[in-house]
């Protein structure tokens, strides 16, 4: 049934749907209320034979978790931007041990400088740990994400992690048609784990690897990664068919008929690049988009199918790897090599920190795309006068302080300067 | 005869050394049943003399038998967790896991709950050296506590990190010789006034049991383990194991060393249920300090000038011990 409800609390109430037994919470924002969401369904018995433990740091909730998972109970935790780092050393460790443990992750970027709102610089910051990442386009797909991530890393045995874009869709009261009990118990059996600490049979899980089975164990995981690429179309067809409606999958792409322009993004974002697309296209601008959906494992088949035509590929990332420029780019540039026809490729860095991601933006860059290439990163929205400011002033003197302080002053300074300038010409 | 003869005693009290005769039959020593579990079994890769792999495998069989060998063990990464499972081989005889260095007590603590939620009476025994518990893993392992969760936390302490070559850990004694605090300078060996007892820190989480043992006294160990495993909630026990490449002693020395870390008051044994001190092993006559540290070329540094003041520091540092748990007899 459609109801009006914040992400967090549809999420909750989805996983709560799927019966995890061991739940891990430690708050960070902006993943907390999906945690207090589960939190209250199992205070309340909605979510029966469930533990929540209150953990003391994300490590210990994702410690927790392996050690539930490996005892053969489903687990799940929720975590988010520097929580995600602290726990990393456990990200790897999970996905090594092969532990379909599933988690939220409430994209959020990571300092320095602090800031809690949302890009995708957690999520790009583990993309190599050898989880599933699932990004989600709105609350209703950050729901059945979770039911479909727990098949998945079930199936699979390896942990899944579901990419909900911070405040944008876990604050955010839209109409999210949670599913039924029974539709949930129907697509997703009770977990059988292929592996479990059993006094009846003992077994050692996690034993030391040396060079000479070090690299057979990665490939293993390697090739799992790949049997998820077939595994999320089919759980995704699965699903459409017992819910009713259609989330996940690979990608999915709209407006790609004879696109000469084609973007590629992830998340949120994607609802602000189908409005644009929809005015360029009255326009008569031959723009389509592609949303990914599975990061990891990235779909690079399923991408070389739907760019082969373009003449453009937009990438937009909502993160930056200072050293090398946008993480998705790098990837769908890597996914396009030997492509023939090759499209040409642009990479745009939009909506770090929270920076609001513009329908006007967007047009102006797909234009640009097709009238006025550019070499590298494009920063999307970024203040020159501010930047340049700061190059400045940090060249004149060795000490020049903090630059991330200087450049919120400055910024300040600049509104003040516009709300006087508006009081003047009253 | 003058009426005030000297009372006649027994070489130390409390230990076995007059032998089988004078004790209570159920406390005899005897030869291990072919029923023991070996949880640890033979043809681990541990150095000589190592005292950890004595207490593992004395603690694990205790616990075994008081749980009729249903538990789960957790490790913590380090030389225990190194020297039995080189793959394929394992030395385990019992479902074992082997998660961080760090995060021991925590996956401990999820496989504890599993336990739970799949209605199984499984008992969970966590277990690493000192620096995968009083440092890298002292948050996880407090937040266990803190939460009572249901688990036997054990510690093999032996002083540092010795699987990654003998550094410095914050149980590592005052003075002692480490790869990183070298015996060179002008206060050579570790610095005094640092390092913890992590033991007493677990005390003041009020869990429901805290124990001290030694491998020098493996019948005190089992009885401990085997009352902890009677236990609900969390459990901690530190265990003196030394360590013959870390402390610079032949691999004989491990029990004797282990016995006078306990008669010289360095390591006091002792109980203690939901935060305060019921038990303590007390002893009839503190040995000097010197006669320890002597054995042990970590301390050879105290011993190449006349009357090393920090040997009277050491003596001190026992001597506090000796006081605050009342170890000597009155």
């Amino acid at each position: 049934m459609l109801e009006q409800i914040e992400g967090s609390k549809a999420m909750a109430r989805t996983i709560a749907l799927c019966r995890p037994q061991v739940v891990c919470a430690y708050p960070i924002t902006p993943q907390t209320h999906i945690v207090e969401g589960v939190g209250d369904l199992v205070r309340t018995g909605a979510l029966g034979n469930c533990e929540f433990i209150n953990v003391e740091s994300e490590f210990a909730a994702l410690s927790v978790a392996i050690g539930a998972s490996a005892a053969g109970s489903r687990a799940y935790t929720a975590t988010a931007s520097q929580g995600l780092l602290f726990m990393a050393e456990a990200v790897y460790n999970a996905a090594g041990l092969g532990l379909p443990i599933v988690m939220t992750l409430g994209n959020r970027a990571i300092g320095a400088p602090i800031n809690i709102w949302n890009d995708h610089s957690d999520a790009m910051a583990l993309r190599e740990s050898g989880w599933i990442q699932l990004f989600a386009e709105t609350n209703q797909e950050a729901a059945d994400l979770h039911v479909i991530a727990f098949r998945l890393a079930e199936e699979l045995s390896v942990p899944a992690m579901v990419c909900v874009d911070g405040f944008i869709l876990t604050h955010a009261v839209e109409a999210v048609d949670i599913p039924e009990q029974a539709q949930v118990d129907a697509y997703l059996p009770p977990f059988e784990p292929v592996q479990s600490l059993d006094p009846d049979d003992p077994i050692s899980i996690g034993a030391m690897v040396g060079p000479e089975a070090f690299t057979e164990v990665r490939w293993l995981q390697w090739r799992k990664q790949h049997a998820a690429l077939e595994r999320i179309e089919a759980l995704s067809a699965e699903f459409a068919a017992t819910f009713g409606r259609d989330s996940g999958g690979l990608l999915r792409r709209y407006r790609m008929e004879d696109a000469e322009l084609a973007i590629v993004a992830m998340g949120s974002v994607n609802g602000t690049i189908k409005d644009a697309i929809d005015e360029l296209r009255a326009e008569g601008v031959g723009v389509g988009l592609v949303t990914l959906v599975a990061f990891r494992p990235f779909p690079t088949q399923a991408l070389r199918e739907v760019l082969v035509g373009a003449a453009h590929v937009l990438v937009i990332d909502r993160s930056l790897d200072p050293g090398m420029g946008g993480p998705l780019a790098s990837n769908v540039d890597l996914a396009l090599r030997n492509l023939s026809p090759a499209p040409h490729l642009h990479s745009a860095i939009a909506g770090l920190g929270g920076r609001a991601v513009t329908k006007t933006a967007m047009r102006q860059l797909a234009r640009d795309a097709l009238a006025d290439a550019w070499e590298g990163p494009r920063f999307v929205d970024l203040d020159e006068k501010v930047v340049a400011r700061e190059l400045h002033r940090s060249a004149r003197e060795r000490r020049c302080g903090p630059s991330a302080e200087h450049v919120l002053k400055a910024t300040e300074r600049e509104k003040i300067a516009r709300v006087k300038a508006r009081e003047a010409m009253r | 005869m003058s009426s005030d003869v000297q009372p006649v005693k027994f070489y130390q009290k409390g230990t076995r050394t007059v032998g089988n005769r004078l004790i209570d039959e159920a406390a005899r020593t005897v030869q291990a049943s072919r029923e023991r579990s070996n949880a640890l079994t033979s043809g681990h890769r541990a150095c000589q003399g190592c005292g950890e792999a004595l207490g593992a495998r004395y603690a694990l069989d205790a616990a075994m038998r008081a749980s009729g060998g249903d538990m789960i063990a957790v490790n913590a990464t380090g030389c225990l967790e190194v020297f039995t499972t080189p793959y394929p081989e394992s030395a385990w005889q019992l479902p074992w896991l082997h998660s961080l260095f760090g995060n021991a007590a925590s996956v401990a603590s999820g496989v504890a709950a599993a336990m739970r939620r799949q209605s199984r009476k499984t008992r969970v025994v966590a277990q690493g050296g000192d620096g995968g518990t009083t440092d890298i893993g002292f948050g996880c392992l407090s937040g266990m506590f803190e939460r009572n969760d249901d688990v036997l936390y054990i510690c093999y302490d032996n002083e540092g990190y010795m699987n990654t070559g003998v550094q410095r850990s914050s149980a590592t004694p005052p003075a002692a010789r480490t790869a990183t605090t070298p015996a060179l300078g002008k206060e050579p060996g570790n610095v005094f006034g640092t390092g913890k007892f992590a033991p007493k820190i677990a005390v003041a989480h009020e869990i429901p049991y805290v124990a001290t043992a030694s491998v020098a006294d493996l019948h005190d160990l089992e009885a401990k383990v085997t009352k902890a495993m009677g236990i609900e909630g969390a459990r901690y026990i530190q265990i003196n194991t030394p360590c013959p490449l870390g402390w610079g002693a032949p691999p004989h020395e491990t029990i004797a060393l282990a016995r006078l870390a306990i008669e010289t008051g360095l390591f006091p044994i002792f109980e203690a249920e939901h935060g305060r001190v019921t038990h303590v092993r007390q002893i009839r006559k503190a040995r000097p300090v010197e006669d320890y540290l002597k054995r042990q070329k970590r301390f050879a540094h105290l011993f190449t000038s006349e009357n090393d003041p920090r040997i009277a520091m050491l003596q001190a540092r026992a001597d506090r011990f000796i006081a605050e748990y009342g170890l000597v007899e009155a």
